[in-house]
């Protein structure tokens, strides 16, 4: 019946409830202004990320300079710095969550679902890697792998991240599995692999997309400090955090280098928690 | 609407205790100003009782809430409301909190959310009396004490220091009260206070608050939308219908002759449902002599394992114990009993949506429970069920006509989507839902809509049996008189059998032909509907026959002054002998200590009493 339907009654409502809300269309537009300028700076700056402009060592940012949001140390553009660095955050966030999304929406399903001693066994693995100290495990990694390596980073970030979203969508899955329509559908002859993948996994989808919106910004955050302590991204690569790491070397005498990456952090961040609010309220249509 | 005013003012020639005059309530939303009621003109006097009737959505809830000051946000009030000669509406918070409590009492209808969680409610109700009275701690507890008995709470003594949740419903609509009447209220407004409890607790606390208004001579307004629950208490009835006041009178005079269409019409189907008409449909259905068993149930038990406390002990819990019957093919069943009686149970383990931990299940001569789980998935299509929550027992990401299709999908894999499509708009409309809802998905229709997809999906297989537990328990009068028709016609067009859990004894004498009467998990009564209802043989079915609350305004008082009291105790720690003893009055020392047996009694009955012989 799929066919005759018009296809995602409800996602339409929930796109026009999202419509509706003026703070998530500003922050939306933001975003993608960010994302497309991270995308393009190369094509729209003469300078490049790592090269060096001898003739402006650590010069301020000014409109009628030729480095609008000025240069570091060693002569670089910092505008064109700071977007590399938002596209290598926003690449390696999203990366993160959605590998850490796969996993956990799996895991907890499963686990959720069948309940008993598995759902027993599999989250009490879970716990223990909770209680891991996440920054060991990621210096463990780091050290184990050559530095600088983003597949080390990713996987570091994906390896914590899936955690808690396989907790929730295992509690999500068990609320569901005792509601009558998953009864109906078992009375309906559905095989438990059909009841999951048509019933349960798109009914835990709107909360974890939510989610998923939350956790970008936990994983910009994640990366950025990990940057900052010099286990995530490495010179001459710029991600977020260590620019910020840069620029507080230089806090005193130059604060513009420790302002500018900040700045766009902020505003990153600030954009990406607002869309998940008013995502977490679009999605849910009880809510009024 | 001159002749209401009338009635609700020119009575005596003393002012009402609350009177509303050209009260109008509503809501400004997104979506603009939605008015829930207009120009209600009503009048309360003092020591009477006014009944306020109306289907889920009049306003009735709204109109009072306003009266209170208590409206949600973005509603407003106009009119004029007074309380003893002094205007409410207006008034600024601390008044109405001086007023609230102390002169207006209140009950809701789901006690679970008026009361604080995790304190005693020993402890709230002190909180509230230190509140209203200048006592110490001592003399509140005292007071605390004495209401709590006065509501009639088994061991009160105890249950002053258990939280809500340790309590039943009614033990907590009991508490309620008594909440309500610490600050000695001269008028209680008690919103739905019955309508989530079972029928027998129901006339317990509908006699209890009675009692109470006639003690104390308060005055109290009783919204309900079950005109049986109103019968025994109202001295007067207003009726209201979307918002407006359409009625107004005595209620002998509303309920027994009620001069508006509407009125009419609710006072019929109340009588319908209270069992006043012989069984409709039953009669011309009997089975034939030669059909099998549809499904047969031969000695099922049901044990699920508690953990309860800090170690979390494993405590067996027995929600059925060695249930037998057979169902014949196009016939039909009832299964009566209060909540936590075992029936969701059966009917759940019936279908094998939970597996029996003895006993076997027969589906047309097979046992399900030897079944491979693909034989098994494809068996089901003959057995199909439909629950008690219209809401939840629709996936709210799919759209009707994907639910509807969703077991042809497993079960006639064969069928192209054009086919599916039109089995599906043929079945909607043969059972009243209009094509268009097809497209819609649960959370836009309304509850009677969504049981009838529930209905539809169930019916698309066109199965053998069908299992309804409680199907109608969430919905309006109206609505479920059309279920009921609807079941009805299905069973004389499909020769359906019917499986019909109710805790609406009314309701499965006009269904089923046979009745089966649980009590604690365990079969107390099995008999035909018409042996059950002219001469129950069990003491427990009698007690459920007394409950049924009939919409007889002159009747139903007396038989709200007969009413039985207890509750079933917890199925964790069932009473030995015959589960039955502790309430039955009847009881002697033989109940308490041997289980009696299941014994046939003649005319078709069989039933489980040491006495049935000496009390027929």
């Amino acid at each position: 019946m799929n066919e005759a339907v018009p296809a995602g009654g409800f996602w339409l409502g929930a796109r026009q409830r999202l419509s509706a809300n003026p703070r998530a269309l500003v922050a939306l537009a933001v975003l993608v202004l960010l994302a497309l300028l991270a995308l393009c700076a190369p094509l729209l700056s003469p300078w490049s990320y790592d090269g060096i402009d001898w003739q402006h060592l650590a010069r301020p940012p000014g409109l009628t300079a030729a480095h609008w949001l000025g240069t570091d140390r060693l002569g670089r553009d910092l505008l064109v710095r700071t977007l590399a660095g938002v596209r290598l955050s926003l690449l390696i966030s999203a990366l993160a969550t959605a590998l850490s999304l796969v996993i956990g929406l799996l895991w907890g399903a499963v686990a959720g679902f069948c309940g008993g001693r598995l759902d027993g066994w599999m989250m009490r693995f879970v716990d223990v890697l909770y209680a891991l100290p996440y920054l060991f495990v990621v210096i463990i990694l780091t050290t184990l792998f050559p530095r600088g390596r983003i597949t080390v980073l990713l996987v570091a970030l994906g390896a914590v991240g899936w955690l808690t979203t396989a907790r929730m969508v295992r509690a999500q899955t068990r609320a569901l599995r005792r509601r009558e329509f998953i009864e109906a559908a078992r009375a309906g002859g559905l095989s438990p692999g059909a009841i999951l993948l048509r019933h349960v996994l798109p009914n835990v989808l709107g909360p974890v997309a939510v989610y998923a919106t939350l956790i970008v910004p936990q994983m910009i955050l994640s990366e950025s400090f990990l940057s900052f302590l010099g286990l995530g991204v490495q010179e001459p690569h710029a991600s977020l955090g260590n620019l910020i790491y840069g620029g507080t070397q230089e806090m005193e005498s130059a604060p513009w280098m420790l302002l500018v990456p900040a700045l766009f952090l902020v505003v990153l961040l600030t954009c990406l928690n607002l869309l998940g609010d008013a995502l977490r309220d679009a999605l849910d249509p009880r809510e009024r | 609407m001159p002749s209401i005013h009338a009635s609700a003012e020119g009575e005596g020639a003393q002012a009402p205790l609350l009177s509303l005059a050209g009260l109008s309530v509503g809501f400004d939303t997104r979506r603009g100003r939605v008015m829930a009621a207009a120009g209600i003109t009503l009048g309360v006097h003092r020591g009477e009782c006014l009944g306020v009737l109306g289907e889920s959505g009049a306003g009735k809830t709204q109109v009072f809430l306003a009266v209170m000051g208590l409206l949600g946000p973005g509603g407003f009030a106009t009119g004029s409301v007074r309380f003893a000669g002094q205007e409410l509406l207006g008034q600024g918070a601390a008044a109405l909190d001086r007023l609230r409590g102390a002169a207006i009492g209140m009950v809701f209808q789901d006690p679970m959310t008026s009361l604080t969680p995790h304190l005693p409610v020993g402890a709230q109700l002190v909180e509230v009396l230190r509140r209203h009275h200048a006592i110490d701690r001592r003399e509140a507890r005292a007071r605390a004490l004495a209401l709590l008995t006065r509501v009639q709470l088994s061991d009160p003594a105890r249950r002053f220091g258990q939280c809500p949740h340790e309590l039943s419903g009614g033990m907590r609509q009991r508490v309620m009260i008594a909440l309500a009447l610490s600050g000695e209220p001269r008028l209680l407004i008690a919103d739905e206070p019955t309508s989530s409890l079972d029928v027998t607790v129901q006339a317990q606390i509908l006699a209890l608050l009675k009692d109470l208004q006639r003690e104390r001579g308060m005055a109290m307004v009783f919204i309900s939308h079950d005109l049986g629950a109103l019968a025994g208490v109202a001295d007067r009835v207003a009726v209201l219908r979307a918002g407006s006041l359409i009625e107004c009178g005595t209620a002998t005079a509303v309920l027994k002759a009620p001069r508006e269409l509407y009125t009419r019409s609710l006072v019929r189907q109340a009588a319908l449902l209270a069992g006043g008409l012989p069984p409709q449909g039953v009669a011309g259905l009997t089975p034939p002599a030669h059909a099998g068993a549809a499904l047969a149930l031969e000695a099922v038990s049901v044990r699920f394992v508690v953990r309860r406390g800090a170690l979390a002990r494993a405590l067996p819990l027995i929600a059925l114990h060695e249930a037998s019957f057979a169902l014949a093919a196009g016939g039909s069943l009832g299964i009566v009993g209060e909540s936590g009686g075992g029936k969701s149970t059966l009917a759940r383990a019936a279908l094998r949506l939970i597996e029996p931990c003895a006993g076997r299940v027969l589906w047309m001569g097979h046992d399900a429970l030897a079944l491979a789980p693909q034989e098994l998935r494809r068996r089901r299509r003959d057995l199909q069920i439909i629950f008690q929550d219209p809401y939840g027992s629709l996936d709210p990401r799919m759209t009707v006509a994907e639910i509807v299709a969703e077991p042809l999908r497993v079960h006639a894999a064969g069928l192209d989507s054009l086919a599916r499509r039109q089995a599906v708009h043929a079945l909607l409309a043969r059972l009243g839902l209009p094509g268009e809802l097809a497209a819609r998905y649960p959370h836009e229709l309304s509850g009677g809509q969504c049981q009838r997809v529930a209905l539809a999906r169930a019916m698309i297989l066109e199965p053998r049996v069908l299992v309804c537990d409680e199907p109608l328990s969430a919905l309006d009068l109206p609505t479920q008189e059309q279920i009921v028709s609807l079941l009805v016609q299905l069973r004389q067009e499909s020769g359906l059998g019917l499986l019909f859990i109710s805790h609406n004894l009314a309701l499965v004498q006009r269904l089923c032909e046979r009745v089966l009467v649980l009590y604690l998990g365990r079969m107390m009564e099995l008999a035909p509907s018409a042996r059950l209802f002219a001469a129950a043989r069990h003491p427990y079915s009698r007690e459920l026959l007394a409950a049924i609350p009939s919409p007889d305004p002159q009747l139903q008082p007396q038989r709200l002054a007969h009413v039985a009291l207890g509750e079933p105790p917890s199925p964790l720690t069932p009473p030995r002998g015959c589960v039955y003893h502790p309430r039955c009055p009847h009881a002697q020392a033989l109940c308490r200590e041997r289980v009696p047996a299941w014994e046939p009694a003649g005319e078709g009955v069989e039933v489980a009493c040491h006495r049935w012989r000496e009390l027929a």
